[in-house]
């Protein structure tokens, strides 16, 4: 550990540390804008330069410089004042003076630190440089004149990204940032970017122009686009979500967030339903709350309980969950789920469907197999942890399913059980690289478990897993609501009806009432003449085939707990209320219970959370992800032939809310583009 | 003045066969064997007593270099580069050595390489010389075909392989980083040091970067002697050198002189005199442009060599004597070098990137008189806020050639200034 004097404080390091981590520890702060934590050094934009004695007489970049024992730094002499001040004065020189109007304004590193080590006034007295604005699509804004050359745009697509869109052309001050062919970023992480850049050159297209940050009310919560279940900040303006950021969380999305999840909140607004509505005449028409509670508290009952059902879709919150289960009990229905897709999983161990080894287990693994599962479309910012381990080199990984476009190196070993089966027999190369490496990491997708054979198929991959030497296999899931579903028991019970039953029974006239809640991914033509109720927040699949619709709160709308598919119960926070009549889905739930006679035994809140940690202890623990035991492969399931399929198609239209954003549409029409674009080759017509 | 027979490059001019029979018959790869068998401690402590330094512009001591070169491999490969990238203004005497003496630096890959365990030397060569790499790809081939080079050079059971790379023409690339990733294919930008080459080079393996010259004239440091190469020149600044003179000089010409030769006395012997004599002379860039000018009274008496040169703040660089008599405009001159480093900076860092360009605006101002008094300090702090604070030497490049100027001839400005404002209060 090596031990320096910093000012005269002396500081012990971390082997291996920089200069500038040792003047944070020391608590002296260093200006930067190259230098981030997460990226490469690149050393260029001279702005941490501090004096170290002994050496050269000219200040050393402390960013790049490795802290080594007995070195006396001083970050606060006459020489450092000096080269800061230079280098200010240089970055500045070619800079635009548009603050007032340039939305990086109030939280621009290069406003900051121009203030605290910069001087009073610029002696640069020739033209300013003035740059072409560059293409990147719908999501980047640019503004290049303000560009200061930092790279950490370019590092970051290429380091974490993992695309070579961004690099930079020319040289000396003709130096640009550029997409080279005026193309958008086609990453699903593209907007980080934005956050990276120190100064205006980057900022947010659809946020434009519309807020400043000190006016905005921020809030800690968490994202539902995905099962990682990303930290986020929720800026809001009054009753309107303006903007979505990353919070850092190492455990989860590092500091990073995908598009989806920070451009979504155009979503937010269009398409709510904001009143309840009941179907009269094939038209839907506005309602009262109690009207149309008591509409479906008739259907109910007028129902046997064997001819209810409910669905609880992928991004609905445990605490709705929960009521919605405890009221099907009530009810005496058994016919529930919350596996829209039809996945395998949930009944028996918890760890039969969670992602054990956690997403953070990735930086140490040195063998992956990916078995129906792209992580690209399905959890874009773990995709973004795999290309940072990928690069640092020692790491085999390879696909078992349709061919997915994957940023890092990745063998596509087959398509289907087949290729597992060899696998599992040791006949296939691949199992000898998992079975060599110190940290297998064996991962399965929806593609593989959201099919009929999906339970053999686990059993499967447990059983390749027990051969090399794995600790287990991972679920990745797709959808926030999923574990917290599985976890409650949102599953059919004795005799009761799957998904896929419970639509064949609308189908059959065996059903003659199903509750959506929130489910929109199901196929709502093959509901025959079931009467549906549809409570969610925006008006999609389900909304329209609904014969009643009780408006409920978005995911930044209601304080709510998401379970991630590692087993992580995260709290979500309310960052704005729901529009107009519409309510917090746990409450509508509740509201219901009285309509049908079988008032639920909760009144707030606490007493909801209260009696989920009844049915699932572990939601007590907030933010971590708790040890969960998986079951053994089980003997005798077999799996099908058929090859395994892609969970998701199209990564920027998964759900209600995406549907709704006109941002996201604009992503998803350029992605298709883009995709029809690496097809051609240049010579095939 | 250096005799004949104590002359390296004795084809500077190209007036005998620059193949491999006229190389040989000068005397170049004979026995190159025996030097091999010397063993590659022995060689190093040969070029370290030596006292060669740097033919570059550094001066950096070349044996020293050569020891930093790991003893023993740690699996990783060594390399030899061999720095050919030669695009300081003024400066063309690698271009002599390739185009008319190349198998003296072929040899020297060979000997250089074996001393620091390398068997692969990379010879980057400006991109810009065509016929210079025509001639070093046809040396590298005589020498394969005569077995010098290849599997089993000379005999001596050393494998030693040569490759020239032609580089793109871009005068950053010479700094031996940015040669580094310009040779990996990469956009030739410096590197972070550390790590240095030596440690983490091409491709992350152990690599000395070397000067042309500084590795020509290896081989034959080492048949002559260390002693017979320190026998030229005062301490420290020991052998001989290629000097280059260019500009307001009655016949400009490349010659091999000892060093700490007068710099009066390079010029009137070997150059013709300055044009109109000595006493019309005004100024002289000693050292290729990257270095600060001196004026007339320094160029008197002042000695040719790296401490003599350093000690009237200037330097002896590539050793390219740029002579500028009382009918150049100084400021035009410097503001053309200024404008040269400008489209050259590579644009990585902060200093040189923005302080180049304006530099080059203010001297271009400064030409015509079009400026404050006030910015001749203003410029002058301006080149002492990129001076040692960039990644590479390009800023430090930038900056010396205006702080000549103003340091020896700031009237000259301050009359140009003030004979605008007069004109104008005329008008």
């Amino acid at each position: 550990m090596p031990k320096l004097t910093i000012d005269g404080t002396e500081v012990e390091v971390e082997p291996g540390a920089s200069l500038l981590q040792a003047c944070e520890a020391a608590g002296k702060e260093i200006p930067r804008f190259c230098y981030h934590e997460r990226l490469s050094i690149a050393g260029n934009c001279r702005m941490c330069l501090i004096e170290v004695e002994g050496g050269p007489p000219k200040p050393v970049a402390s960013c790049a410089m490795a802290a080594a024992d007995d070195m006396v730094v001083h970050t606060d002499s006459p020489m450092v004042k000096k080269a800061r001040e230079g280098v200010m004065e240089f970055l500045l020189a070619n800079h635009p003076l548009d603050c007032p109007i340039c939305d990086q304004g109030g939280e621009c590193d290069l406003q900051d630190q121009a203030m605290a080590f910069g001087t009073d006034g610029s002696r640069f007295a020739e033209n300013k440089r003035a740059v072409d604005d560059k293409n990147m699509g719908p999501l980047i804004k640019t503004e290049m004149t303000r560009c200061i050359h930092c790279t950490r745009c370019v590092r970051f697509t290429t380091e974490v990204a993992g695309i070579y869109d961004l690099g930079a052309t020319g040289r000396g001050e003709d130096l640009e940032i550029t997409t080279y062919l005026e193309k958008a970023v086609m990453s699903e992480m593209s907007g980080n970017v934005i956050d990276l850049c120190p100064v205006g050159a980057l900022t947010s297209k659809p946020y434009a122009f519309t807020a400043r940050p000190w006016e905005l009310s921020k809030t800690e919560t968490i994202d539902v686009m995905d099962a990682i279940g990303s930290s986020i900040r929720v800026d809001a303006r009054g009753s309107e979500v303006m903007r979505i950021l990353p919070r850092i969380n190492d455990d989860v999305n590092e500091e990073w967030i995908s598009d989806k999840t920070r451009f979504i909140w155009d979503g937010l607004r269009r398409q709510r339903l904001d009143t309840p509505y009941i179907r009269e005449d094939g038209k839907l028409r506005k309602a009262g709350w109690g009207e149309a509670l008591q509409r479906v508290a008739e259907k109910v009952k007028a129902a046997a309980p064997d001819r209810i059902a409910a669905v609880a879709g992928d991004l609905a919150c445990a605490e709705s969950m929960a009521a919605l289960k405890d009221l099907w009990d009530a009810l005496g229905s058994p016919h529930i789920d919350c596996r829209q897709d039809g996945a395998q999983l949930g009944g028996g161990e918890r760890g039969d469907y969670l992602f054990t080894s956690t997403l953070s287990a990735i930086d140490t693994a040195d063998a992956l197999l990916l078995i129906g599962c792209n992580p690209r479309a399905e959890a874009a910012v773990f995709n973004a942890r795999i290309v940072e381990r990928s690069r640092l080199g020692g790491f085999a990984a390879a696909s078992i399913g349709a061919p997915i476009d994957a940023n890092f190196p990745c063998a596509q070993l087959g398509a289907g059980p087949a290729t597992l089966r060899e696998l599992i027999a040791g006949e296939h190369s691949f199992a000898k690289t998992l079975a060599d490496a110190e940290q297998p990491m064996i991962i399965v997708g929806m593609g593989a478990l959201a099919r009929p054979d999906g339970a053999a198929v686990l059993s499967a991959a447990k059983q390749l897993a027990a051969n090399v030497g794995a600790t287990g296999v991972d679920v990745l899931h797709n959808a926030a609501a999923r574990v917290g579903g599985l976890d409650l028991g949102l599953l059919p019970g004795e005799g009761g009806r799957d998904v896929a039953a419970i639509m064949q029974g609308a189908q059959a006239g065996e059903v003659d009432l199903v509750y959506l809640l929130g489910a929109d991914e199901i196929d709502m033509n093959g509901l025959g003449d079931a009467f549906i109720v549809y409570q969610g927040s925006h008006g999609d699949a389900g909304a329209h085939r609904a014969d009643v619709i009780l408006p409920g709160a978005a995911y930044t709308e209601k304080n709510a707990l998401w379970v991630n598919t590692e087993g992580r119960v995260q709290l979500g926070v309310r960052a704005c209320f729901p529009p107009g009549e519409a309510r917090e889905d746990w409450t509508i739930l509740r509201a219901l219970s009285d309509f049908v006679g079988h008032t639920l035994g909760y009144d707030d809140l606490s007493g909801l959370r209260a009696r989920m940690i009844e049915l699932a202890p572990h939601f007590t623990e907030i933010g971590t992800a708790g040890q969960a035991v998986a079951g053994a492969a089980s003997e005798g399931a077999a799996m099908a032939d058929t090859p395994f399929d892609l969970a998701i198609d199209d990564f920027y239209l998964t759900n209600p809310i995406a549907r709704a954003s006109a941002v996201m549409a604009e992503c998803s029409a350029l992605a298709q583009v883009a995709a029809q674009d690496k097809e051609a080759t240049g010579t095939h017509g | 003045m250096l005799q004949d027979k104590d002359r390296i490059f004795t084809n500077l001019y190209g007036f005998d066969d620059w193949g491999l029979e006229g190389a040989r018959r000068r005397g170049d790869w004979d026995g190159t064997k025996a030097l091999l068998e010397r063993g590659r401690e022995t060689i190093v402590e040969e070029i370290k007593q030596s006292g060669l330094r740097g033919r570059g512009g550094a001066g950096f001591p070349t044996g020293l270099k050569w020891s930093f070169m790991p003893m023993e491999s740690d699996g990783r490969p060594h390399y030899l580069v061999v720095n050919a990238d030669e695009s300081e203004p003024g400066t063309c005497k690698d271009r002599e050595i390739m185009r008319n003496d190349p198998h003296k630096l072929v040899e020297g890959c060979l000997v250089a390489g074996f001393a620091m365990g390398a068997h692969a030397a990379y010879i980057y060569v400006r991109g810009e010389f065509i016929l210079e790499r025509n001639r070093l790809q046809a040396a590298v081939d005589q020498a394969y075909e005569a077995g010098l080079l290849g599997p089993n050079a000379c005999s001596s059971g050393w494998a030693m392989d040569v490759y020239v790379h032609h580089g793109a023409g871009a005068y950053i690339c010479g700094e031996e980083t940015a040669l580094l990733e310009s040779l990996e294919g990469k956009k030739g930008q410096p590197r972070l040091k550390p790590p240095f080459p030596a440690n983490m080079g091409l491709y992350g393996c152990p690599t000395t970067v070397n000067n042309v010259e500084s590795i020509a004239v290896a081989p034959t440091i080492l048949r002559r002697g260390a002693s017979w190469f320190t026998g030229f020149g005062r301490q420290g600044n020991a052998g001989t050198k290629i000097f280059c003179i260019s500009g307001h000089v009655n016949n400009p010409c490349n010659v091999e002189e000892e060093m700490s030769i007068p710099l009066r006395e390079l010029i009137e012997k070997h150059a013709g005199g300055v044009r109109g004599g000595w006493d019309n002379l005004l100024a002289v860039i000693p050292g290729g442009s990257s270095v600060p000018m001196i004026p007339k009274s320094i160029c008197d008496d002042v000695l040719m060599d790296f401490d003599a040169l350093k000690d009237v703040k200037s330097g002896l660089g590539t050793a390219a004597v740029i002579v500028m008599d009382k009918s150049t405009d100084l400021i035009k001159a410097v503001a053309r070098l200024a404008a040269f480093y400008k489209h050259e900076s590579c644009g990585q860092c902060t200093p040189c990137r923005e302080g180049t360009g304006w530099m080059w605006r203010v001297m271009e101002r400064f030409v015509t008189g079009d400026a404050d008094v006030a910015e001749i300090d203003m410029l002058l702090e301006v080149t002492t806020q990129i001076e040692g604070h960039t990644i590479c030497a390009l800023g430090d490049a930038a900056a010396w050639p205006i702080q000549g100027l103003i340091r020896h001839f700031r009237g000259v400005i301050e009359e140009r200034i003030a004979g605008k404002r007069g004109q104008i209060a005329a008008e």
